[in-house]
């Protein structure tokens, strides 16, 4: 394997981390929009309270590591994509700033308002990433300076397929997680979120599947000539069948492995058909971005790969060890949100 | 109005915004370690509560510090798409290199610090306070490594359109880079040490037997004093000199010098006119400038006219945001080392009207590290990568201005209401008090 594939690795890899991770805090966001009084409000910020920034560093890192390796598609998506960029970094204050916020002044009408922040500034980011996905995989408008798509065209009918499935997503497994954190009625609640979220994401991949299939046949090159592809659907289809059982039988913690294996599983399948593109071009595919066109050269590679090798084990160690000091239902105590 | 001068505004808006919290946050967090360090080996509930308190700051700031840093970390993206292409084999290293090795730290141990009291020992506790401080400062430190790489480029070969490393100790340790990292490190324990002192001093004026106060007082006072001692002198110097060495441009600009000579003078007072470029009222002591940057009192020195015009940074913003950090710096000296003559002579719980100028000094450190921020960007000006990339070569040739203009009072309208909340939050806070002594179970 190329320095350039194992950063192509690295960098989905931390893309799958964010998907995972902060999906569950993201869906959490978007559930609290339907929650009906003040202590489940409460229960579920402070279910995710202690480990959402964590989580949102994933994305960062993601960035950083997208920067490193692969420079001009850092430039060239970031810049290309630059309305619904702003759109998100918005959202993304709003949602950082409301539990800090919310929890400081004991009013209804203010906790409203950071109730609204926290939920509608996870909701736009859920949808959002899956718009960006499903543009990517789609191909982008490029010439030689760079993305010229507008943010209309960025909202085209497959995107937005792609972002609603990222929302079923997020939701589905925010719901798993909230049912791990929780118990009684909001505990039944979730089970029935998720219960329900996870057909809507059967169903939407589904069509997803085949949509991507009308629109961008090319990522299916790969998957009937690379074993792997079978692996990635045998977890997906089994993820697919214990998830919802699990959850039915209120074993959230088995529900949760299979939501994160899941979401894992539908990244990797992406990912096998992009490669080795990194940002299709449309209408002139010669324009493509790749991870041999676009890349850093291997001085960096190997440098980063170093710092990675290093940093991410520490990493995982000790965010092990601190959801660990966490485990079990969430207690609101003097400390809390 | 054009895409450049917007992005340019854009970018100074959201980070000098963001850099803000930064210095609080730093500095806090060392602070606590030492407080919450007595806390648990003297299992004195004075030190303890000390350390809720502040750490609630802490809280507040590091949100606002987190939300305001995300948008930093994609700007560069959206806004400087010509800029990242052309340095990313450099400047994104540290970029990652941040997140891995500093962000994870800091912010899973900030969670767990903040909630992990009751759940884990109080050794753990202190550990965590004591990684969120490591984390912080290693964020900074590679921030201030992709900074000072666009300052004073290192370890690299311009070739196939771009700048590509060569050498990744030499990137890193870039001239400008050792004297930045502990000149900001040190700009942010002062800062620290302010507020920890500013909110001792109004507690102390509200109730002058409160004992916490007393000690977070003096622990400020001690701490501000060395810490505003250190950054004059050995850091601020060793700044200037490096300053003077690897960007002559810039420091002909913020030292007032605009035409060449030996036995250059070091301008203490003055008001920079243009053109010609000219200092009006000043007051001078000659030679001390050569002195200082070059160790002789006759070294010459280019000034600013010894420069090609289009190389020439803005004269006025540099010079002023410069003399104006200095003067800060030395009345921060000055007001600590009052504080420190107090407390000597068991004076200072009663000294009020000094407890009223320490409130009214919170922000002012804030304000030096943006005029330093100020003199050392502005400064590097036309250079957006210093002798390499012109900032006008380096924004999103592919955004439109309206977009950036969009988003520019999109920002603007947002950091308004986010920090008068803050400062609203940040106040009442402070008002609440420290939490009652009867303890929360630790
Ligand atoms: C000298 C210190 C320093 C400087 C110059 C900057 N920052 Fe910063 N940043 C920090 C020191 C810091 C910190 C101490 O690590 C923060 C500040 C407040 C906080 O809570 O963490 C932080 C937070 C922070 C975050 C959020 C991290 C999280 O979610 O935990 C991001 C993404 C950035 N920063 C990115 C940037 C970028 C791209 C900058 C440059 C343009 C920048 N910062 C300048
Ligand atoms: C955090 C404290 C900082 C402050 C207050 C600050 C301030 C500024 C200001 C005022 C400008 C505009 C200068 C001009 O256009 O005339 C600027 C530009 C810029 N700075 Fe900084 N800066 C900071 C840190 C950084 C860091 C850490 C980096 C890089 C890692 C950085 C990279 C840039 C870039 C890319 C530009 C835009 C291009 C330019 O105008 O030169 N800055 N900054
Ligand atoms: C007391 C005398 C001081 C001297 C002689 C001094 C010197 C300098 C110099 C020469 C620079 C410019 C570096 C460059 O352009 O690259 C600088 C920048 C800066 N200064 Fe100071 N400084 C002093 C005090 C302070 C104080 C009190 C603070 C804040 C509390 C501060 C915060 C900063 C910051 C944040 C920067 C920008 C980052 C950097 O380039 O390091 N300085 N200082």
């Amino acid at each position: 394997m190329d320095l350039n594939t194992i950063w192509f690795l690295l960098v989905g890899v931390l893309i799958a981390g964010y998907a995972i991770l902060d999906g569950f805090d993201l869906g959490a966001g978007v559930l609290h929009l339907f929650t009906r009084d003040e202590r489940e409000r409460r229960v579920m910020m402070n279910a995710i309270g202690p480990v959402w920034d964590g989580n949102e560093v994933w994305l960062l890192t993601a960035g950083g590591a997208l920067f490193a390796a692969f420079p001009p598609v850092y430039a060239s998506v970031f810049s290309g994509f630059y309305l619904a960029f702003m759109l998100l970094l918005v959202a993304l204050i709003f949602r950082a700033i409301s539990f800090e916020f919310r929890s400081k002044v004991d009013s209804p009408g203010w906790r409203r308002c950071w109730d609204v922040a926290f939920g509608v500034g996870s909701a736009v980011p859920a949808l959002l990433y899956g718009v960006a996905v499903g543009n990517v995989l789609r191909g982008l408008d490029m010439d030689a300076s760079g993305v010229t798509t507008t943010l209309v065209g960025l909202l085209n009918p497959f995107a937005l397929l792609i972002g609603l499935l990222g929302v079923a997503m997020f939701v589905l497994h925010g719901a798993t997680y909230l049912g791990l954190k929780t118990d009684g009625a909001l505990q039944d609640r979730m089970r029935h979120w998720a219960s329900a979220a996870w057909v809507a994401f059967i169903a939407l991949y589904a069509v997803s599947t085949v949509a991507s299939y009308a629109v961008a046949p090319y990522l299916f090159e790969n998957w009937f000539s690379n074993p792997l592809t079978w692996v990635f659907f045998a977890v997906l289809l089994a993820s697919c069948v214990a998830g919802p059982a699990a959850v039915r039988a209120s074993r959230f913690g088995r529900g949760f492995v299979a939501s994160a294996a899941a979401t894992l599983s539908i990244i990797a399948l992406a990912a096998e058909g992009m490669y080795p593109r990194l940002v299709p071009a449309r209408p002139d595919v010669a324009n493509s971005l790749t991870i041999y066109n676009a890349s850093s050269t291997p001085r960096t590679l190997t440098v980063m790969l170093v710092i990675a090798l290093v940093g991410m084990p520490l990493v995982i160690l000790y965010t092990v060890l601190i959801y660990r000091a966490f485990r079990g239902k969430t207690v609101l105590t003097a400390d809390s949100y | 109005m054009d895409v450049v001068l917007l992005s340019r505004i854009q970018f100074a808006l959201t980070v000098g915004f963001h850099f803000l919290f930064p210095p609080l946050t730093i500095g806090l967090a060392w602070l606590l370690v030492v407080i919450e360090w007595r806390g648990w080996r003297r299992g004195d509930p004075t030190w303890v509560r000390m350390g809720r308190f502040f750490g609630k700051i802490l809280a507040l700031t590091f949100a606002v510090g987190v939300a305001t840093g995300v948008v930093m970390e994609f700007e560069f993206g959206t806004n400087w798409a010509a800029y990242s292409k052309f340095v990313g084999d450099i400047f994104g290293a540290p970029l990652a290199a941040e997140g891995v090795l500093a962000f994870f730290l800091e912010s899973g141990f900030l969670g767990l610090y903040l909630f992990g009291r009751g759940r884990i020992s109080k050794g753990a506790h202190w550990f965590s306070i004591l990684m969120v401080a490591i984390g912080a400062t290693i964020s900074a430190f590679w921030i201030l490594v992709a900074n000072s790489w666009q300052q004073t480029p290192a370890g690299y070969v311009v070739q196939n359109g771009r700048a590509e490393l060569t050498s990744f100790s030499a990137a890193v340790f870039n001239p400008s880079m050792l004297p930045r990292f502990f000149h900001t490190m040190d700009a942010a324990l002062i800062a620290g040490a302010f507020v920890v002192a500013g909110v001792a001093a109004y507690l102390v004026r509200r109730n002058h037997e409160d004992e916490l106060a007393r000690r977070a007082l003096s622990l400020a006072i001690v701490f501000g004093l060395v810490t505003s001692l250190v950054e004059l002198f050995p850091s601020g110097h060793l700044h200037a000199r490096q300053v003077a060495h690897t960007q002559p441009e810039k420091f002909a600009a913020i030292e007032g010098l605009y035409s060449s000579q030996s036995a250059a003078p070091m301008v203490l007072f003055a008001y920079p006119v243009t053109p010609p470029p000219e200092l009006k009222a000043k007051v001078e002591i000659r030679g001390l400038l050569s002195w200082m940057a070059f160790g002789s009192i006759n070294a010459p020195i280019r000034g600013i006219t010894a420069f090609p015009p289009e190389n020439r940074p803005p004269l006025w913003l540099t010079f002023v945001s410069f003399h104006n950090m200095v003067v800060l710096g030395l009345y921060f000296i000055a007001a600590m080392a009052w504080g420190a003559w107090q407390l000597h002579r068991r004076r200072l719980w009663e000294s009020r009207r000094y407890l009223m100028l320490l409130i009214f000094s919170i922000p002012l450190p804030l304000a030096a590290c943006q005029l330093g921020w100020m003199a050392a960007e502005v400064g590097r000006q036309p250079w957006i990568v210093y002798g390499l990339l012109r900032t006008s070569d380096a924004v999103s040739k592919n955004v439109p201005a309206g977009d950036v203009l969009f988003s520019l009072v999109l920002f603007g309208l947002l950091y308004l209401l986010l920090g008068a909340l803050y400062v609203y939050l940040l106040v009442r806070e402070i008002r609440h008090g420290p939490p009652g002594p009867e303890p929360v179970p630790a």
